[in-house]
C-alpha cells in the first residue's frame, strides 16, 4: 500500500469538507433571491414635498451634469431648480439596464423599448401619472402611451428621444442607390463579407419586418409579434445571410470606423453614426421601402422608488423644451417635446433627425420587448418571448 | 542541575497575556499550526473553491423568463443543453482549435527569440530584450487589440504591404484572431522559455559538440529534452488565456463567436445566469484535463 495514501486521503477529506460546507452555505444565502411576489403598485395621485435626492439610471449621454464636458450641463439647472441632488449611473445595453434595476438602487430610468416591457413585467417600474407632470403636454402626440412605454392604456413613463436603425451604404460599391433592405437579405451575396447587421436578438425584428412586405403568407403584423413559425422564418432569413456579413456591430464607434476604411459596405446603421464618419467617406443613409425598426427612449420610475417626488420633479424637467433639446441633441436623436427644436445650437439638427415628422415616425417599428402574450392582438397563438429570440440569435451567429 | 558561570540564575520571564497565549501554543501544535494555516486556506477556499463551487450549483438552477429572476431549483437542463446543443459543440471546437493554433503559433515565435536571449546576446543585450519583450505588456490590452484592427483592415497596413505581390489583408475573421490573440500573450510564453533555457549549462552544448552532435541534434537531444517543461508551462498560458477571451474575437473577430461570447451573452443580453455558469463549465474542465496531462512533465513547476 502507497505509504502516502491516508495522508492524501485526509487532505481530500478536509478538501470535500470544505466543498460541502461552501455549497451549504451558498444554498443558506440564495435562498434569500427568490420568491420575490409581483409588486401592485400604482400611480400616485398627488405630489409631496422633494426629497433632496435622487438616483437615475440612463444611457450615456442623457444625464450630463459637465464632469464629462464642462459645457455640457443640464443637471445643474435641476439641481438648483428643485434641490434634488442626482446621482447617476449610465449603462451600455437595455439587458444591463434591466439587471441594474433589479438592484432597487434606482429611482429613475431612461429604457429603451426592448427593456421597458420586461421592467414592467417584472414588476420594477410603477405607472405614472402623467397629470402631475406638466410638460407631459408638451410631447408628440405619436409617442404618447405606445406598446413600449405603456400597458393596457396606462402610461409607465414619459418620452424621451427617438431614432432609427436606417440602411447605409457606401456610394461607390453599392450601386444603383438601393431602395430595399433586400441588399442585406436576398441580395447580400453581392457584398460577401463586407454586410453588418446590429449585434442584438432584436435585430430579428429588422428581418420579421422585411418578412412582412416579401412574404405576406406568413400573416407578421407586428415585427415584435412573432409565432414560432414566423420566428423560424426569421431565423432562416438571418442565417442565409450569415456568410455574407462580415462583422456585427454593437459599440457604434466600431461601425464608424469599419465603414470609413470601406471593410463594411453596407448594412443598419444610426444617424449619429453618419453624423460621426470622417468627411470624404461614400457613405450614404436611407429609409428603405419596407420601413425601419427604431427606439424610444423612455423615462420610467421605479416601483420601489427612495425619492418619488424627485423622480417626478426629473421626469417633469427633462421633458421640458430646454432640457430635452439639450440630451438629445448630445446624444443624437430627435427630441420628443414639440418645442425642443427652438432650443437646439444646430439649426438643422431636428431635420436631420426628421423630429416631428409624424409620417417619417410613422414608418419606424420602435423596439418593443417581445413577450408571449402577442401584441399584435392575436389571442389564439402565443408569440416567441425575448428569451427564445436570444436563444435564435446565438444560433444565427452559430 | 547546573549553576551557570556567572551573572546569577536567568529571571524567570514575566507573566504577561502574550506569554501565556505563547505557552499555550507551544504546548498545543495542532492548533498553532491550524491558526498559522487559517489564512491563506480561507483565502484559497474563498477565491478558487467557493468560486468554482458557486459557478457549479448556479449552472444547476434555471432563470424564469418572464420576471428575470432565478429560480432555485435543482435541474441538469442547463448542463444537457450545453453538452447536446449543436451551437455549444461549434463553438467549443472553434474555441479549442482558436488556443491550439495560438499557443502552437506562440511556441514556434517565442523559441528562437528566447534562445536568442538566452544563448546568443550579451549580457547586456539580453536586459533590452527581456524590457522589449515585456514592453507590450505596459500597453492596454484593448489598445494593442484595437490597433490590430486597423492593421488588418482594407485599407490598412497588411493590405498596403502585400498587395505588390498580388495578396490581401486576411481581414476580420478567425486568422484574425488567431494573429491578434498570438500577439497577445507572446511575451506570457517567451519569458518561461527563456527562464527554461537559461538553466541549459553551455557545458552541455559544448559537449554535445565535442562528441560530435550537429547543431541540430544538439537541439533536438539536449536542448529540448530540458526545456520541455518551460515550452508546456507557456503554453498553459497562451491555451488557457485563450480558452477565455471573448474581447479580441469581438473587435477583429468579424461575425465569429467563441465561447467567452456565450458566457458574455448569456450573463448580458439573456440574463441567464445558470446557462452561463453552464457554458463557463467547458473551458474549466478542458483546462483541467490540459493540467492533469501536464502533470506529470514537471511544467507545472515551472509556472
Amino acid at each position: 500500500m502507497n505509504r502516502h495514501a491516508p495522508h492524501r486521503n485526509s487532505k481530500l477529506t478536509a478538501l470535500t469538507g470544505l466543498a460541502i460546507a461552501s455549497i451549504a452555505l451558498l444554498t443558506a444565502c440564495g435562498t434569500t433571491t427568490s420568491g420575490a411576489t409581483k409588486p401592485t403598485a400604482s400611480a400616485p395621485t398627488a405630489l409631496g414635498a422633494n426629497e433632496g435626492a435622487v438616483s437615475i439610471l440612463a444611457w450615456p449621454g442623457y444625464v450630463e451634469d459637465g464632469s464629462n464636458d464642462p459645457t455640457v450641463d443640464w443637471v445643474s439647472a435641476f439641481q438648483d431648480e428643485t434641490g434634488c441632488k442626482v446621482t447617476s449611473k449610465t449603462y451600455g445595453t437595455s439587458d444591463e439596464a434591466f439587471n441594474l434595476m433589479k438592484t432597487g438602487d434606482y429611482d429613475v430610468v431612461a429604457a429603451s423599448g426592448d427593456a421597458s416591457l420586461r421592467l414592467v413585467a417584472a414588476g420594477d417600474v410603477a405607472p405614472v401619472n402623467t397629470d402631475l407632470i406638466p410638460n407631459y403636454a408638451g410631447i408628440y402626440d405619436f409617442l404618447k402611451l405606445q406598446a413600449w412605454n405603456s400597458v393596457d392604456g396606462i402610461s409607465y413613463g414619459i418620452p424621451h428621444g427617438y431614432g432609427a436603425n436606417l440602411l447605409m451604404y457606401n456610394k461607390n460599391v453599392v450601386t444603383p442607390a438601393p431602395t430595399s433592405w433586400d441588399v442585406v437579405f436576398d441580395k447580400s451575396s453581392a457584398y460577401k463579407g463586407k454586410v453588418t447587421a446590429y449585434d442584438s436578438p432584436i435585430y430579428i425584428a429588422d428581418a420579421a419586418m422585411y418578412l412582412m412586405k416579401h412574404q405576406p403568407d406568413l400573416g407578421i403584423k407586428n415585427p415584435y409579434a412573432l409565432d414560432e413559425k414566423q420566428l423560424a422564418a426569421a431565423v432562416d432569413l438571418l442565417k442565409q445571410q450569415r456568410p455574407n456579413i462580415g462583422e456585427y456591430w454593437s459599440d457604434y464607434l466600431k461601425s464608424v470606423q469599419s465603414f470609413e476604411t470601406g471593410d463594411t459596405v453596407v448594412g443598419t446603421t444610426w444617424q449619429v453614426i453618419r453624423n460621426s464618419l470622417a468627411a470624404g467617406t461614400p457613405a450614404e443613409v436611407t429609409v428603405p421601402s419596407e420601413g425601419v425598426t427604431g427606439w424610444s427612449d423612455t423615462w420610467m420610475i421605479a416601483s420601489k422608488a427612495a425619492h418619488p417626488n424627485c423622480a417626478y420633479a426629473w421626469l417633469n424637467y427633462i421633458a421640458s423644451p430646454k432640457a430635452n433639446a439639450q440630451a438629445t441633441e448630445y446624444f443624437g436623436e430627435a427630441p420628443s417635446n414639440q418645442k425642443a427644436c427652438e432650443f437646439m445650437t444646430d439649426p438643422n439638427q431636428c431635420a436631420t433627425y426628421h423630429a416631428g415628422d409624424a409620417d417619417y415616425a410613422s414608418k419606424i417599428w420602435y423596439w418593443t420587448t417581445p413577450i408571449a402574450k402577442c401584441i399584435d392582438g392575436r389571442t389564439d397563438v402565443t408569440c416567441t418571448d425575448y428569451a427564445a429570440w436570444t436563444t435564435a440569435w446565438q444560433e444565427i451567429k452559430g | 542541575m547546573l549553576q551557570p558561570e556567572s551573572g546569577g540564575p536567568v529571571p524567570a520571564p514575566r507573566d504577561t497575556g502574550a506569554r501565556r497565549i505563547s505557552v499555550f501554543l507551544s504546548r498545543h501544535p495542532r492548533l498553532r499550526l491550524s491558526l498559522l494555516l487559517s489564512a491563506p486556506l480561507f483565502w484559497l477556499g474563498l477565491v478558487y473553491i467557493v468560486a468554482l463551487a458557486a459557478l457549479l450549483i448556479t449552472a444547476l438552477w434555471t432563470v424564469d423568463t418572464f420576471t428575470g429572476t432565478i429560480t432555485q431549483t435543482w435541474t441538469l437542463d442547463n448542463i444537457v443543453t450545453v453538452l447536446t446543443g449543436s451551437l455549444y459543440q461549434t463553438v467549443t471546437l472553434r474555441t479549442l482549435g482558436v488556443a491550439v493554433v495560438v499557443t502552437v503559433v506562440d511556441v514556434l515565435v517565442a523559441l528562437p527569440i528566447a534562445f536568442y536571449m538566452a544563448k546568443v546576446a550579451s549580457t547586456r543585450w539580453q536586459r533590452v530584450l527581456v524590457i522589449a519583450v515585456l514592453m507590450p505588456l505596459w500597453a492596454s490590452y484593448l489598445v494593442k487589440a484595437y490597433a490590430w484592427r486597423s492593421v488588418l483592415s482594407s485599407d490598412g497596413i497588411v493590405d498596403w504591404l502585400v498587395a505588390p505581390f498580388g495578396g490581401q489583408t486576411p481581414g476580420y475573421g478567425l486568422p484574425a484572431t488567431v494573429i491578434t490573440l498570438a500577439y497577445l500573450w507572446l511575451p506570457y510564453v517567451i519569458l518561461p522559455i527563456y527562464a527554461g533555457l537559461e538553466r541549459v549549462p553551455d557545458s552541455l552544448l559544448e559537449a554535445s559538440g565535442d562528441l560530435g552532435g550537429r547543431t541540430g541534434s544538439t537541439l533536438r537531444l539536449v536542448v529540448l529534452p530540458m526545456i520541455w517543461p518551460a515550452i508546456i508551462a507557456g503554453s498553459i498560458f497562451s491555451f488557457s488565456l485563450t480558452l477565455g477571451d471573448y474581447i479580441t474575437v469581438n473587435i477583429v473577430g468579424g461575425a465569429n463567436q467563441m465561447l467567452g461570447n456565450l458566457v458574455y451573452t448569456n450573463v448580458g443580453a439573456a440574463n441567464n445566469l445558470p446557462l452561463a455558469a453552464a457554458i463557463a463549465l467547458i473551458p474549466i474542465v478542458i483546462i483541467f484535463g490540459y493540467l492533469a496531462a501536464v502533470r506529470r512533465t514537471g511544467a507545472l513547476d515551472n509556472l
